[in-house]
């Protein structure tokens, strides 16, 4: 066909959400004075120090269920994040790759993960400078697997950390709530994982693929954003920004 | 009547024939028949519409029996009753009560169902009944059982009650799982099964007894069983077996598989059924009847007790509505359908079994069950969808077999009518259109492998033969068995992760173990396949006033429960019809969703929440093709409906009963293409997805398409029409049956119904928890939405299991695609192409499907309505 593929339907859903709430900001978002690009594999870049953030990877998650409840979810979950960061940072070239927390999803993560999930760790980090930030779900784990270890990180005016802080100074970039936003219309309801921002600080969304959501009605959000906030959910083809009027609780 | 009691003495004791006699009855010969068969030892299955005595019959061997061995404190159970609804166990137990008091029997009868207290189930175990009545997923939680061997070594007699509706469903493939055990557990045992009409009998025939081994097994030499040496070599071993088969001349002429015997009991007198013609015009397209409220209104009036079936649950409450604003004479009439709240319905059971009721709307929910005898009219509302399925329902008038039932279909449109004469003519030829066999499902085989390790440490080739011996699994191939065997050990992954978290293992000895008491407990809240859609209590709350969106939570009453699928899509103020009411959404408190009543005269605007839809069924199907091609048969139709068909064929063309007619033209700026394969709602869909990439691809632009029952409209931005004249192969192409191949694959893979199926197969394997009602959502990180597993799982190991599984459920469930895969064979080479300048009047009726899927209430109607005229006035000017 001629014509430009279809978006999907969920994103039908998502534009026609963000039409409706008149918020027509640019994909790219400051804070602090950085200019900030949301992707929408959820990896956030800031080209000025050509780095790149994921947050929330929760690398192990199956292999964590399996030993703890016996639950056998596929043993994927690992390669298939991987592999969605392995794009990004190909698309990007980042000089510096930040992984902002609970990047295993337990302690023992590391242990358990395979020689082939491990080596391709090992690519991702060659030639880049590779901060783990401390989470609490990996606090101090991340022996043998590359990279240097960080509790926070100063990026220009900006301060990564996994675990946001009630009235932290502007400028702080921070996971660990995994953030979802959805949007009820036309008897539908598409949820996505977002970046939340009110211009001082952002939440990023979970990376991992087996990450669930908080919606972002959630709240523990409230005490974060007082004065509200925008919420940019991954779409299937973009970011779509939306306001907290068009979100619905769960 | 064909039925004529024999004289009594024959294989009847004196106490029995005595007791009959007191009730001034007389055995009946099926009574006697399954009496003489299950005394010497034989399954057998019985055929009888219902009021024949069906249940008497199939506990009469084992009340004999009983009755003859004296008294006895140790003697085991004896006989296993199973029935689908743990209600009709209960009522069961209560009617064999009389009979045995009666007689002065020393035979104990309990149930087992979810609701029988911890102790006595203990006590069950230790010192069983004589006859146990039970459900599918408690027998399977017995064979489970570590003490499952003594409790069922003695097993006499299993009957198996509503057979026909159980092995159309996974919970057939569950329970001739356990029947299989059961045979094995107690070699002589003898099954009974009772069953209403069906199309195919042998196939509920195969089901009750054990089949042969597959010829595969038959040929391999079966190792020793004590020699764990020769277990290790069992793959490859055969696999030689196996090729060397090609060679080896075929087998002596197959006797058949196995079956058991066969007592048919013919129906009674005939049903009074007719279709209500209220001589008013009926729509095109819409289901709700509205027209023939006045009248089903009236008859309601004018009989005893009547049963209203309809075919949503959307339909009950609009039906239940309009009755209600129609009863001047305040007839009491109520409401039950499957989200009503549990209590609720079981006081509209007991209303209904107390005579107290004049009349009842329902869905399938009372498609089955226990026994009123009062109900003099059953009348269907809307399309009747299958013969058996209404045949079913016209039973639960009159529950005397000597007696005609009366019953009427109100059809809610035109095309209802064409479908409802072909019903009468179904049922006129008592002709069956029950669906087929099931294959077995490998996520069912899954649970019952889990299932047979907590039981007793078990041999895989022993437990192979046995699950082979079922029917749905006879043809399971040990490489299958194998593979289950695998997942419920590791997950049956590719990549080895979770060898040493496995659930099952295999000993020195061969044999495979329970890992633990944690993965048997885990087992035991898994059990069944029955998968509810996660519900949301709907709870009246009270609105604060001056404060608008605030109500105070849980002060009301809860009125029963919706899907979370739909409460996720209401928004605060949103209002809908649930509970025979306007409800107006407040908003979600916990697990709740908070309602207050719509102000009098509110539209509901939200139309709908899931309810089952049955799609027409083949046998139906092709009998309303037939209908349409044959005008000699339109004088059996209402005259509206033949008008609209002469139309048709001056307009355009009526196709033969085995044509698919394709219609183009153009309208508004924009291209159609209508086709009517007559093959059920569901197909069409899947059809209408495959045929939009098809037309993308040729770059016709499609731009959206509807379905109904009967057919299919799609819009294209190009001139599809005139493609299809100047490119005379277009059409044979487009319908190829190559469709089936990756373009549905592609498709399959994306959409949201194959996750939901797989959804469903992930927990009855046991891949995730079940989550039960009432049981609180734990927060974030703590489940793991399945959607997520799929796009994993399909990516990194598409044939995987539960990824087979759920095809297999989707090639005849929620898609299918079996079933389209068929018509597309039928029309091969029988495509009629009829290029107009404006819409046909057969087209008219799929194009009103447009945009109408979530439209609903008198408004919308209005404006269908308004569209319907507008439209029928261009096809006919």
């Amino acid at each position: 066909m001629n014509d430009a593929p279809a978006p999907s339907p969920e994103d039908a859903i998502l534009a026609l959400g963000q039409r409706l709430e008149k918020t027509t900001k640019a994909p790219g978002l400051h804070l602090a004075g950085e200019t900030l690009t949301l992707d929408r594999c959820g990896g956030l870049w800031i080209e000025a120090h050509r780095t790149l953030i994921v947050s929330d990877l929760h690398l192990e998650k199956g292999s964590a269920y399996a030993a703890r409840s016996g639950q056998f979810l596929p043993p994927y979950d690992t390669r298939e994040t991987l592999a969605c960061l392995h794009e990004a940072v190909v698309r990007f070239d980042p000089a510096r790759v930040v992984a902002l927390g609970d990047s295993f999803h337990d302690s023992r993560g590391p242990e358990r993960m395979e020689p082939g999930d491990r080596a391709m760790v090992a690519a991702l980090q060659e030639g880049r400078d590779w901060v783990w930030i401390a989470g609490n779900h990996d606090h101090a784990v991340t022996e043998g697997v590359g990279g240097r270890y960080a509790e926070t990180l100063a990026l220009g005016g900006l301060t990564l950390r996994h675990e946001p802080g009630v009235g932290a100074a502007a400028g702080e970039i921070a996971g660990h709530l995994h953030p979802c936003g959805k949007v009820a219309m036309r008897g539908r309801a598409v949820r996505r994982r977002c970046f939340v921002s009110d211009g001082h600080r952002l939440i990023m969304p979970a990376f991992g693929a087996y990450t669930g959501g908080l919606n972002v009605r959630n709240a523990a959000f409230e005490p974060l954003f007082p004065n509200g906030f925008t919420a940019h959910l991954l779409g299937d083809g973009r970011v779509f920004a939306i306001g907290r009027t068009m979100l619905a609780r769960d | 009547m064909p039925d004529l009691p024999r004289p009594a003495a024959e294989g009847l004791p004196t106490r029995f024939a005595e007791w009959f006699a007191t009730r001034g009855w007389e055995a009946r010969a099926h009574q006697l028949d399954l009496l003489r068969l299950a005394g010497s030892g034989r399954s057998a299955l019985l055929v009888a519409p219902t009021g024949a005595g069906k249940t008497l019959a199939g506990f009469l061997p084992s009340l004999v029996a009983l009755a003859g061995n004296g008294p006895g404190k140790a003697r085991g159970l004896h006989t296993l009753y199973v029935s689908p609804l743990k209600a009709l166990a209960v009522d069961i137990a209560r009617n064999l009560e009389a009979p045995i008091a009666e007689m002065g029997l020393d035979i104990r009868v309990e149930t087992r169902t979810g609701d029988t207290p911890a102790h006595k189930r203990t006590r069950q175990i230790a010192r069983p009944p004589d006859i146990l009545l039970t459900t599918p997923e408690q027998l399977s939680l017995l064979i489970a059982h570590r003490e499952a061997a003594d409790l069922f070594g003695r097993l006499r007699c299993v009957v198996l009650d509503e057979l026909h509706a159980l092995v159309t469903s996974k919970r057939g493939d569950l329970l001739s799982l356990a029947l299989a055990r059961l045979h094995r557990l107690s070699p002589d045992l003898t099954a009974l099964g009772l069953s209403a009409t069906v199309r195919e009998p042998d196939e509920l025939r195969r089901y009750l007894v054990p089949q042969a081994r597959p010829a595969e097994a038959e040929a391999h030499e079966t190792p020793e069983p004590d020699s764990p040496g020769t277990r290790r070599r069992e793959g490859t071993r055969r696999g030689g077996t196996r090729r060397a088969e090609a060679v080896i001349p075929a087998p002596a002429p197959d006797p058949g598989p196995p079956m058991a015997e066969l007592v048919v009991v013919r129906g009674g007198a005939a049903a009074d059924l007719r279709m209500l013609d209220t001589g008013l015009r009926l729509p095109l397209a819409g289901h709700t009847a509205w027209q023939s409220m006045p009248a089903i209104y009236d008859l309601i009036r004018q009989h005893r007790t009547v049963l209203v079936f309809v075919n949503t649950r959307l339909q009950a409450e609009y039906t239940f509505q309009e009755l209600w604003r129609l009863n001047d004479d305040v007839l009491p009439i109520a409401l039950h359908h499957g989200s009503l709240d549990a209590t609720q319905r079981r006081r509209v059971e007991a209303a209904m079994a107390a005579g107290q009721l004049r009349a009842i709307v329902c869905t399938a929910t009372l498609d089955l069950g226990i026994d009123w005898g009062d109900v003099d009219l059953v009348i269907n509302i809307g399309a009747p969808k299958g013969a058996s399925r209404i045949m079913q329902r016209i039973g639960r008038a009159n529950h005397r077999m000597d007696e005609p039932s009366k019953a009427y279909l109100v059809p809610g449109n035109r095309f209802e009518m064409l479908e409802c004469q072909a019903a009468l003519d179904a049922v006129e030829a008592a002709a069956q259109d029950t669906p087929d066999a099931r294959l077995g499902a490998p996520d069912v085989l899954a649970q019952h492998v889990l299932g047979m390790a907590c039981a007793d440490a078990f041999d895989p080739l022993r437990l192979y033969e046995e699950i082979v011996s079922a029917a749905p699994y006879a043809g399971l191939t040990w490489e299958a068995f194998e593979q289950v065997v695998d997942y419920v050990a590791t997950g049956g992954y590719a990549l080895r992760a979770y060898e040493r978290f496995a659930k099952i293992l295999r000993g020195p000895d061969g044999l495979w173990r329970v890992r633990d008491a944690r993965v048997a407990q885990q087992y035991r809240m898994n059990v069944g396949t029955i998968i509810e859609a996660t519900k949301v209590k709907v709870r009246l709350a009270r609105a604060l006033r001056g404060r608008p969106g605030s109500v105070l939570p849980k002060t009301g009453r809860v009125l029963g429960e919706i899907e979370e699928d739909f409460a996720e899509t209401l928004t605060v103020g949103d209002t809908f019809l649930f509970a025979g009411e306007v409800l107006r959404f407040e908003g979600l408190a916990e697990d709740e969703a908070m309602v207050t009543k719509a102000g009098p005269g509110t539209d509901p605007a939200i139309p709908s929440y899931a309810g089952a839809k049955f799609p027409l069924s083949t046998f139906l199907a092709a009998r309303v093709r037939a209908l349409i091609a044959d005008p000699f048969e339109w004088d059996r139709l209402p005259r509206q409906v033949s008008d609209y068909l002469l139309q048709q064929r001056s307009r355009s063309i009526l196709p033969g009963p085995r044509d698919l007619l394709v219609e183009t033209f153009p309208r508004g700026g924009r291209f159609y293409l209508t086709a009517f394969p007559f093959e059920g709602r569901l197909a069409h869909q899947t059809l209408g997805m495959l045929l939009t990439r098809r037309l993308e691809r040729a770059r016709l632009r499609p731009l959206g398409f509807a379905a109904n029952d009967y057919g299919i409209a799609i819009w294209t931005g190009r001139d599809v029409g005139e493609r299809i004249g100047f490119e005379p192969g277009f059409l044979a192409e487009l319908f190829a049956q190559d469709m089936l191949g990756d373009d549905l694959e592609a498709w399959l893979d994306e959409s949201a119904m194959m996750k939901r199926t797989f959804r469903q197969c992930a927990v009855i394997a046991g891949l995730i928890e079940r989550r039960y009602p009432g049981q609180k959502k734990t927060g974030r990180q703590v489940t793991i939405s399945t959607d997520l597993i799929y796009d994993v799982l399909r990516k990194h190991q598409p044939d995987h299991l539960l990824l087979r599984a759920a095809r297999q459920d989707a090639a005849t469930g929620l898609l299918d695609v079996k079933r389209l895969g068929m018509m597309l064979q039928r029309i091969q080479g029988r495509i009629i192409h009829k290029a107009l300048d404006r819409v046909s009047p057969l087209s008219v009726s799929v194009m009103l499907e447009i945009g109408r899927e979530r439209v609903y209430g008198e408004g919308a109607d209005e404006i269908l309505a308004e569209a319907e005229a507008l439209l029928l006035e261009e096809a006919l000017s």
